[in-house]
């Protein structure tokens, strides 16, 4: 029996009268990677953030394992802890260098040994090919480097799952490989991951299931084989078709 | 220029900078804690207190400093609160300052994106931590500047405290020009006592300004 690491279920999301989110049910499993692909203003992003509790929600229920996700909550703060989040744009912190924003939470949150997280950094930025950019800041570091960081941080919260919300959309082309590099990486140790992205070979790569969402709803979801190269509904054909080129 | 006399009354205005700092020093403290409550406060939006702020600060920056002196000096005595000249000093640097360093710390604030804020929520962090390592230091960086500007604008603005016969530089010079008429050197003397009391201090703020630029800006 696999177990559901996030549950969401019947969510509806609202901006002032406008639905954004219409009943998306959604559930995923330890080691899974669910990748998320729509068009723009699809609610994307809306959707990561309700599952980090950055919005509130008008209807329906988020958990993460057994606990209950929900803007004002007590516990939020703790259950945040086991959701890494990787934006767009890095955020990271600019006042401090790149070893300090990776250990700000782990220590300062978690409480963890300083050294030991220390430790656990060095050999993550050696992985992403950042040793030596431990005591650079954020402002000396190009795009992808500074998204790898950032990715850096929140697996050093050891979360059990990662949302990334297109995380190479803001990249020159030449850094997105390195920072999908990375990712394909995590998911062959088998990280529990929600990716929302436009790289569609990298979907293709990366993937254990697909979801289109477009208007606020999931309209159709499968493998990347079903999802890809054997769309059902006319939309998802559709939007499909703006990234293939033919002469 | 009569040395002698300058040789004569230079411990006058030592004395006289002396108190001038340290009124100056522990209203500027004052203000300090006072403007990043209140800028704070603000950015929080927390209903009510922020109306009360936003009219202290008002009130506060369109009154001159010698008018509430006045009021703290003479006015609070007639409602049978006893005051003393040094806490008038000390008390209306740091009303006016508070107002001033609210101002430069909320255009700090106001420089963060609010996703830095969410960034650091999504790691866990609560309320507190959000605001003590993250947003504060961007803040307190981005205001630096004006921060500055306004220390030495109130070490400037200590001048008016000799209307309520605090013996500061200003009241040692005007006392001496009054008995001696010796305008030329008390003006001197009076002078060169600011400079060396504010040119460190703005020397300090042009270094202090480059080191948090470089630790913080550009990213
Ligand atoms: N703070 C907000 N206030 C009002 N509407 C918003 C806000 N944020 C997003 N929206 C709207 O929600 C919809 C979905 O946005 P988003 O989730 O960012 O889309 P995506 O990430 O798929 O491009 C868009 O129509 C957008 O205009
Ligand atoms: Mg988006």
């Amino acid at each position: 029996m696999e177990e559901n690491i996030l549950t969401v279920e019947h969510l509806r999301k609202e901006y002032e009268g406008n639905v954004i989110l219409d009943d998306v049910n959604l559930s995923v499993k330890r080691g899974e990677v669910v990748v998320i692909i729509g068009p723009s203003g699809c609610g994307k992003s809306t959707l990561l953030r309700c599952i980090n509790a950055l919005e509130n929600i008008q209807s329906g229920t988020i958990r993460l394992q057994d606990e209950v996700i929900e803007a004002g909550a007590k516990n939020l703060a703790k259950i945040r802890e086991k959701i890494g989040m990787v934006f767009q744009n890095y955020e990271l912190f600019p006042h401090l260098t790149v070893i300090e924003n990776i250990l700000l939470a782990p220590v300062k949150v978690q409480k963890r040994e300083k050294k030991e997280v220390r430790e656990e950094a060095v050999k993550l930025l050696e992985r992403v090919g950042l040793k030596d950019k431990a005591e650079s800041y954020p402002r000396q570091l190009s795009g992808g480097q500074k998204q790898r960081v950032a990715i850096v941080r929140a697996l050093c919260m050891n979360p059990e799952i990662l949302l990334f919300d297109e995380v190479t959309a803001a990249l020159d082309p030449e850094m997105v490989r390195e920072v999908l590099d990375v990712m394909l990486e995590l998911a062959r140790q088998k990280r529990t991951m929600v990716i929302v992205t436009h790289e569609m070979q990298f979907a293709q790569a990366v993937a254990d299931r697909v979801l289109f969402i477009d208007e606020g709803k999931i309209m159709e979801q499968g493998t990347p084989e079903e999802l890809l190269q054997h769309p059902k509904t006319e939309r998802t054909k559709q939007f499909l078709n703006i990234f293939h080129y033919e002469k | 220029m009569n040395w002698e006399y300058i040789h004569k009354f230079l411990p006058l205005y030592e004395k006289a900078a002396g108190l001038t700092i340290k009124l100056g020093v522990i209203g500027i403290l004052f203000a300090i804690i006072i403007g990043l409550a209140c800028a704070v406060i603000q950015y929080y939006k927390i209903p009510v207190i922020r109306t009360i702020v936003a009219i202290y600060i008002e009130l506060s920056r369109n009154t001159p400093l010698l008018v509430q002196l006045f009021f703290l000096y003479y006015g609070l005595p007639k409602v049978g609160i006893s005051t003393n000249a040094e806490t008038c000093g000390i008390v209306g640097l740091a009303f006016l300052g508070g107002s001033y360093m609210a101002e430069s710390f909320r255009s700090g604030f106001e420089a963060i994106d609010q996703i830095q804020e969410e960034s650091a929520m999504s790691l866990g962090m609560n309320t507190y931590q959000t605001m003590r390592y993250v947003i504060l230091p961007q803040a307190v960086s981005i205001s630096v500047p004006a921060f500055v500007a306004n220390i030495i604008f109130l070490l400037k603005e200590t001048s008016v405290f000799s209307a309520i016969s605090l013996m500061d530089l200003m009241f040692t010079a005007k006392d001496l020009i009054g008995l001696y008429y010796k305008t030329t050197e008390s003006l001197i003397l009076l002078v060169v006592f600011y400079l060396l009391i504010l040119l460190p201090v703005s020397m300090f703020g042009t270094w202090f300004e480059r080191r948090v630029r470089y630790a913080g800006f550009g990213t």
